[in-house]
């Protein structure tokens, strides 16, 4: 197959298929946590999105030039945490300097991207998969980019229950949970969809 | 040593890799430090420091931003009161008015020998939870129930429970109210500290059933509105409200009720203090 078709399914499939939120289940407490607002979790996503690119990146270089010359393969997950949260700290000093309403609209979650389930399992299932350095990082910036369509499409929804009446034993945090249930089903509807080429 | 060598390694390798992160975030740090203006500490530090909200906004921290900012006025902090409307005037270089220090008032007398009780409760020990089941368990509906509510929110230990009534200390109460918002029965008002005389009951019912359900509830009789020579106290709704804008604090109103539930709060307070010192 031709490359570039197959680096574009490839950033489909990482964006549709393999949603990190809809079809892995990684990420999910900034997904429920930040997604009030869509311009909070358009900023929240872009804030993911650097993370991710750049601890693929660096993770690479970290996994197959340290560690596995080392011997020492046993410690990527405790070196990609090391990795991710020096970049989370740069992200977060960043914004604070560049962005000051944003980052006081992520607050907690922003440190909390250091923790996040979806930033650490890019980085390991780089590892696993066995992508080279161009895979991992389109691996890693497109998962966050469909971490990033998840985010937004949820806030999209959350905005507009506002002002929706709900039953009062669903509103607020059941509701949304139900929400994200019924995306996870709308994204299954993608789950062949490159099957067969890729 | 040789079988020491990975161990060597890998505190090397993970050693090695954190000192690297180090630097490079406080280079980071160096180039992206965000310059705090040096007011907001100080109006920070001359705050209550209680984060009870009172001012409208999530916190100290926060107030003491708006301040700095031009967005909140300096004399918002009800807590710290005088002294801290001072002190952010005295960084800020405003000249605000002080608040007119308020203090809350629990408008009920019904202790447990004095109020009638309906039921025996033994669920949740919540204020909430008691006046929603039926009228709650005392026969007024308006009095406290004395499961403690505002007890529990008020951080500056000025509530306690007496015979099944909140009973607020004056001296240690900051006027901040958050006390007013989580009663249920609405009966806790925020009143200028100097309007020492007090309504103590809310209970509208009609005079009779007022006077069944507990001996010191308001009956409506009006002879404290005939007693008042500025039209101050007026009988609404079946229970007497007094007006403190035109109160003389005269206590006129206080001898001529017959169920005793006007109170003069000093007169009160200083009793207390002779009590405690006996």
């Amino acid at each position: 197959m031709n490359p570039i078709v197959k680096i574009l399914l490839f950033m489909f499939s990482c964006v549709l298929t393999n949603n990190y939120i809809f079809s892995r289940f990684l990420g999910c407490c900034p997904f429920l946590g930040v997604s009030n607002k869509v311009e909070t979790a358009f900023g929240m996503g872009l804030a993911v999105t650097f993370v991710m690119a750049l601890a693929s990146l660096f993770t690479y270089f970290v996994y197959y030039y340290v560690l596995v010359p080392l011997n020492l393969a046993y410690l990527n997950t405790i070196c990609f945490i090391l990795v991710i949260a020096s970049l989370v700290q740069v992200v977060e000093m960043f914004l604070k300097k560049s962005a000051p309403s944003l980052y006081s609209a992520l607050g907690i979650y922003l440190p909390l991207i250091t923790t996040n389930c979806a930033v650490l399992g890019v980085t390991i299932l780089n590892i696993t998969e066995g992508y080279d350095l161009l895979y991992s990082v389109l691996n890693g910036t497109f998962g966050a980019l469909g971490f990033l369509v998840a985010i937004v499409l949820m806030a999209g929804v959350r905005e507009r229950l506002e002002t929706a009446k709900i039953a009062a034993p669903l509103k607020g945090f059941p509701i949304s949970l139900v929400i994200a249930g019924l995306m996870s089903i709308a994204f299954l509807g993608f789950s062949n969809m490159f099957a067969g080429v890729a | 040593m040789a079988q020491y060598l990975p161990i060597i390694y890998a505190i090397a390798a993970l050693g090695g890799l954190g000192i690297l992160f180090g630097i490079v975030l406080g280079f980071a740090d160096k180039k992206f430090a965000v310059e705090v203006d040096d007011r907001v500490s100080a109006v920070r530090a001359a705050v209550s420091g209680a984060n009870c909200g009172a001012c409208g906004y999530t916190g100290c921290d926060a107030y003491a931003e708006a301040v700095v900012h031009g967005d909140a006025k300096a004399n918002a902090c009800i807590p710290g009161g005088a002294k801290t409307v001072k002190a952010i005037d005295a960084i800020m270089g405003l000249h605000a008015q002080a608040l007119e220090p308020m203090v809350a008032r629990v408008r009920c007398q019904g202790t447990c020998e004095r109020v009638t009780a309906r039921y025996d409760y033994s669920g949740v020990p919540s204020c909430r939870a008691v006046s929603g089941i039926s009228g709650g368990p005392n026969a007024c509906e308006f009095g406290c129930v004395g499961y403690g509510e505002c007890l529990s929110v008020c951080a500056f230990g000025a509530i306690s429970m007496v015979d099944g009534i909140a009973m607020i200390d004056d001296d240690a109460c900051t006027g901040c109210g958050m006390c007013v918002g989580v009663c249920p029965r609405n009966i806790i008002q925020m009143l200028p500290r100097d309007q020492t005389v007090v309504v103590m009951c809310r209970n509208e019912a009609i005079g009779r059933i007022a006077r069944l359900q507990c001996k010191t509830a308001c009956i409506g009789c009006k002879r404290c509105e005939k007693e008042c020579s500025t039209e101050s106290i007026k009988v609404v709704n079946g229970v007497a409200v007094i007006d403190e804008n035109t109160c003389t604090r005269c206590g006129a109103c206080i001898p001529v009720c017959p169920m005793d539930c006007i109170i003069n709060f000093y007169e009160r307070n200083l009793q207390d203090e002779a009590t405690a010192t006996a």
